[in-house]
């Protein structure tokens, strides 16, 4: 076969595009769990926190070059910057361009108009406020091999993603599964009305949904923006792909959104094995075409309300 | 009075679902609402929640007037709802039902969820196993418990018997008395009228979204036209 020679390599970059895809197929999983909605600007989200970690790293230590522990200080601000920028992004999203629709029991549709006018401007906004070109995030380590598997080379970018994703990925399975806030936003997803009968705001939860995505989301942001940049353009393919990752996990469950989204990126690095470069987005469509076709539901089907 | 509602009117679009109703319920009272389908009996229970509210009247609970509120700000107040069709979260486990009906509260919920695995055994020996794999009677057990859990003033059940079996039925019944002897204020909504009746100290009965009587329940239960409308019963031969 054509991937059998490069596999676990192959794999290993699949893994490490399949972290950022589950971390964002979070932010659209759980806004559809609490409003049967797809956040169609979630890309802009992603945008937004790689913008937010290369203001703030930006700020805080200009152009220097951080080694040792100040590496890792500057991976844990970046993410948390990203994490932050996203969040607010995705707070004001739903503040500005759903609830209102909302309040007066609009349509389905007007929901997808007002995501993709909101991704619009927010895109073209970041376009024109940023220039037209990637700004770099200075690397806060030389990316080299960090240690071999299965005779693959893991590189330490992919080390980078690959523990922050899991540190992430762990806390939302566990805040979702465990906490009262996690109780709120399943009991939203499964029976809104019957979660405010119990006294939940369900605005409020609504609102903690967004910024948990947006945090994810944001945070991968930076992630993603370590190794290619962050450019104004950057959030529409991953994020696509991410949408991609949700309903392959099946939609509006958690950890289908995580499997979904490793398992994209894994599919897709062995499918550009098979084919060439320029094929990658043609495989990872391929898929969702096929998903949508086959089995609409996903992986694990609809299921936010279990306890993870 | 704990709960008074004055002149209430609900509409769903043009159509008015209650016609301007007025009902009282004291501290300790159990209070129950007969009716045909369509009456407006879980209308009442929905306003006074605050999942309706109202384009005309009063809903005043313990001297405030709740009618406008939002339903998690009424139920900070005290007031628990049992919904119509049990409603309990089937992907839940059943423990995690109980902690949702403790949703508002802070601190300490075990002597509560003791005193609801007293009333209801078998929540007890269900606790892990999600709310959805529940037979009904255990579902509305379920539903009730939850309800208690917020340690209500005032509870609001629809329908607590609907769809189960006369066994379970009863035990439902029993049960709410238990909850009565608590203190607990409750307003049944009951399509069960002879078994509500006997439960209830007062009733009121709905018909078209407006009240047509409303007396202590045994008297009720007495009442020929009660008899005849929800009793199953003929109407007495007349002399």
């Amino acid at each position: 076969m054509c991937f059998t020679q490069n596999f676990w390599n192959l794999v290993v970059s699949g893994l490490a595009d399949g972290f950022l895809y589950a971390l964002i197929a979070i932010g659209y999983t759980l806004v559809y769990g609490v409003l049967q909605l797809i956040n169609f600007a979630h890309s802009e989200v992603f945008m937004s926190g790689g913008f937010a970690s290369y203001f703030i790293l930006n700020a805080a230590i200009g152009t220097s070059q951080p080694h040792g522990i100040g590496s890792l200080a500057f991976l844990a601000l970046g993410t948390v910057g990203g994490g932050l920028g996203g969040a607010l992004v995705a707070f004001l999203l739903e503040r500005v361009a759903y609830r209102p629709l909302r309040r007066r029991n609009a349509p389905r549709l007007a929901f997808l108009i007002s995501a993709i006018g909101a991704s619009y401007f927010i895109y073209n906004i970041a376009g024109k406020e940023f220039g037209r070109n990637a700004l770099e995030i200075p690397s806060p380590f030389t990316n080299g091999p960090v240690f071999s598997i299965f005779g693959a080379t893991v590189q330490t970018y992919y080390v980078v993603i690959a523990v922050s994703a899991v540190i992430m990925l762990v806390l939302v399975d566990r805040v979702v599964a465990m906490t009262r806030l996690g109780k709120g936003i399943r009991a939203v997803a499964q029976d809104a009305e019957t979660a405010s009968l119990m006294g939940v705001n369900i605005d409020r939860v609504i609102s903690q949904t967004f910024i948990i995505g947006g945090i994810l989301g944001g945070a991968a942001g930076f992630l993603f923006g370590l190794n290619a940049g962050v450019v104004y353009t950057m959030g529409f393919t991953p994020a696509l792909k991410a949408f991609t990752a949700a309903v392959l996990g099946g939609i509006g469950n958690i950890r289908g959104a995580m499997i979904g989204g490793l398992l994209l990126g894994i599919v897709e690095n062995l499918g550009v094995a098979c084919t060439q470069a320029s094929w990658r987005d043609v495989v990872a469509f391929g898929i969702l075409v096929l998903v949508l076709l086959v089995r609409p539901t996903g992986i694990l089907g609809e299921q936010l309300g279990r306890a993870a | 009075m704990l709960l008074e509602l004055e002149d209430l009117e609900v509409r769903y679009g043009a159509i008015p679902a209650l016609k301007g109703i007025g009902l009282e319920i004291a501290q300790g009272e159990i209070v129950t609402l007969l009716g045909a389908n369509g009456a407006g009996k879980t209308t009442t229970l929905r306003s006074i929640s605050g999942l309706h509210h109202p384009t005309r009247g009063r809903i005043v609970f313990d001297g405030t007037d709740i009618a406008t509120m939002a339903p998690h700000d009424v139920m900070a107040l005290g007031v628990s709802h049992s919904p119509e069709g049990r409603r309990i979260f089937g992907r839940m486990s059943v423990m995690e039902n109980l902690e949702m009906g403790a949703y508002r509260r802070r601190g300490a919920i075990r002597k509560d969820l003791d005193r609801v695995f007293e009333l209801f055994p078998v929540l007890g020996e269900r606790k892990r196993q999600p709310g959805g794999t529940l037979s009904g009677g255990e579902q509305q057990m379920l539903a009730i418990g939850r309800a208690l859990m917020s340690e209500p003033r005032l509870l609001l059940l629809d329908e607590p018997s609907m769809g189960l079996a006369p066994l379970i039925v009863r035990e439902i019944f029993s049960i709410i008395r238990q909850i009565r002897e608590t203190g607990t204020t409750i307003l049944l909504v009951e399509q069960n009228a002879t078994q509500a009746l006997r439960l209830a100290d007062r009733g009121y009965v709905l018909e078209n979204g407006a009240i047509v009587m409303a007396d202590e329940a045994r008297r009720l239960l007495q009442d020929p036209r009660v008899r005849e409308a929800y009793l199953g019963e003929a109407a007495a031969p007349s002399t």
